[in-house]
């Protein structure tokens, strides 16, 4: 290993561009090689499906550092390199166009890729997925024709992406079909009570949900899409289809190379993978912590928690994954903010009004708060992620009871600044 | 251009040319200027550019708005009658010098 060669990191998103900024808050002094597939210097991804797909900036709005950020710390950005391989007897890396680059240290940060559908004519023109600027612009396009030509989008996934993305089409003018093979929307991550806030606002915006549908096949017309036919023999007009059904970690460049890789690649809490020299942040990794359990998130947060992690892991420091995970979506006029981690719970409980909807769902496990989803009540929010870092819980009556002032079970010091203002 | 000056956690300050309309969170973030998070991206969706606005700018600028203000009432550091998230403030000439100072810690 050559000690002078440059701490490298391969993907120039969120969790990759964290890295390599908190590196600098590590205060190594050596180089910092940031490496991009796309053109774009690091970006923020997540209003891609919503502001940006309906006003569209330019690509500056998006930036998540700017190049005078950049020369300031001293880190040096490839874009448009794809990594082919990893030599890790050399330690170096094989680059598509046949360059080498050596490294001392290395950090991968490869995000993940949006989830196939592998029907017949899942190939033809005008479906499409969403993960990049130029998939925005795609879909923004598409969506504007099919207002124009009055045709419908169809939305495969009742997700985040697919939800943002029909909420913004109804915003642009499109007629709009989601098609959902489960019961319910956002099924993975909510509670049906949150399911179904959504499923009335979608259908107040004139959205028309269709749950339980099995994709057959995609029908075109001269090689554009024109249907999406359903198990059941249903078939739905479409003058553009966007496939949101969820993404899969990138971790082939790794998996090919030998590393651990679990449905991403395995890492512990301080984000080291199982080599000693290689690292992993953000999207492309599935965390194994210190219970045993393999979690993967894609979000923000865990892109920021774990590119800190990381950092401090290549200065041979731990700093394991610290606060509450988190998450936000826009849809409509709806802001809903999730903190925590809901999955097994064995009650809801919430707090607002459900009409509206303005409310929280608080979910308990034996008695103790696991996570809240927040619609459109900043102030639930807020306070869930206070408690939840601090590790307290409040009871389900007193999640509920809107009287009850959360904060008052905070640690005392706390309050008393923030109430002091 | 508006000139804006952060003023970094450790004491530090730094001059900078913002464009107009642009905001006080972009600034720091193109700049690469310490103390700042902004995870949400300048959605008013999770507090982490919280700044502290000199006292002489802060009849300068419009009032937060109920999002706004909801959020700073949980922000990470010590919330104080002069706190705003940058991101929620729009540079425009009137602003020219404007001086804000980012807290120890925003998560």
């Amino acid at each position: 290993m050559d000690a002078q060669a440059p701490i490298v990191i391969v993907g120039a998103g969120q969790a990759g561009m964290q890295i390599a900024d908190s590196l600098r808050q590590e205060g190594y002094g050596g180089q910092v090689l940031l490496i991009g597939e796309e053109p774009h210097p690091p970006y923020q991804r997540p209003p891609l499906s919503k502001k940006w797909l309906t006003e569209p900036g330019s690509d500056h709005a998006l930036s998540l550092r700017g190049p005078e950020a950049l020369s300031r710390r001293g880190i040096v950005l490839k874009l448009n390199a794809r990594v082919q391989a990893i030599d890790r007897l050399a330690s170096e890396l094989q680059l598509a166009d046949g360059e080498r680059l050596p490294y001392s240290r290395l950090a991968l940060a490869t995000g993940s890729l949006p989830r196939e559908l592998t029907v017949p004519g899942a190939r033809l023109q005008g479906v499409l997925s969403l993960r990049s600027i130029s998939d925005s612009r795609s879909v923004g396009a598409a969506v504007r024709r099919c207002a124009l030509e009055q045709r419908a989008l169809v939305v495969i996934g009742g997700g985040f992406i697919g939800l943002e993305v029909a909420a913004s089409a109804r915003k642009l003018g499109a007629e709009v079909t989601v098609l959902e093979g489960l019961p319910r929307l956002m099924s993975r991550v909510t509670a049906p009570i949150v399911s179904e806030a959504f499923e009335r606002v979608h259908r107040a915006h004139g959205v028309e949900l269709v749950f339980g549908a099995q994709i057959a096949e995609l029908l075109g017309h001269e090689g554009s899409v024109r249907a999406v036919r359903c198990a059941d023999g249903r078939e739905y007009p479409a003058g553009a289809v966007v496939v949101g059904i969820g993404v899969v970690p990138d971790d082939a460049l790794a998996a090919a190379a030998g590393l651990a890789c679990e449905r991403g690649i395995l890492v512990d809490d301080c984000a080291r993978s199982s080599d000693p020299a290689i690292v992993a942040a953000g999207d492309c990794t599935a965390r194994r912590r210190s219970d045993g359990r393999v979690l993967r998130l894609e979000s923000v947060h865990n892109a920021i928690e774990q590119g800190q992690s990381a950092a401090a892991a290549l200065m041979g420091r731990e700093r394991p994954f610290r606060s509450t995970p988190w998450f936000w979506s826009d849809q409509y006029d709806i802001k809903l903010q999730m903190v925590g981690l809901s999955h097994g719970y064995d009650e809801v409980v919430t707090r607002g009004d459900l009409q509206q909807p303005a409310f929280s769902a608080f979910y308990f496990r034996a008695g103790r708060l696991l996570a809240v989803d927040s619609l459109s009540r900043i102030q639930d929010h807020m306070q869930a992620k206070r408690l939840l870092d601090a590790g307290v819980s409040p009871t389900a009556q007193q999640a509920q009871d809107p009287a009850f002032d959360l904060r008052s079970l905070l640690p005392a010091a706390k309050t008393a600044t923030a109430d002091g203002a | 251009m508006v000139q804006v000056t952060y003023i970094e956690p450790d004491g530090q300050r730094l001059t900078l040319e913002v464009p107009a309309p642009s905001s006080v969170m972009r600034g720091a973030m193109d700049a690469g200027v310490s103390g700042i998070e902004a995870q949400c991206g300048g959605n008013c969706a999770c507090a982490t550019c919280h700044c502290y606005v000199e006292p002489e700018w802060l009849d300068k600028l419009p009032a937060p708005s109920e999002d706004e203000r909801l959020m700073l009432e949980n922000v990470a550091a010590e919330r104080r009658a002069n706190s705003r998230l940058s991101c929620q403030l729009i540079v425009t000439p009137a602003l020219e010098g404007l001086v804000v100072q980012f807290p120890d810690r925003q998560s």
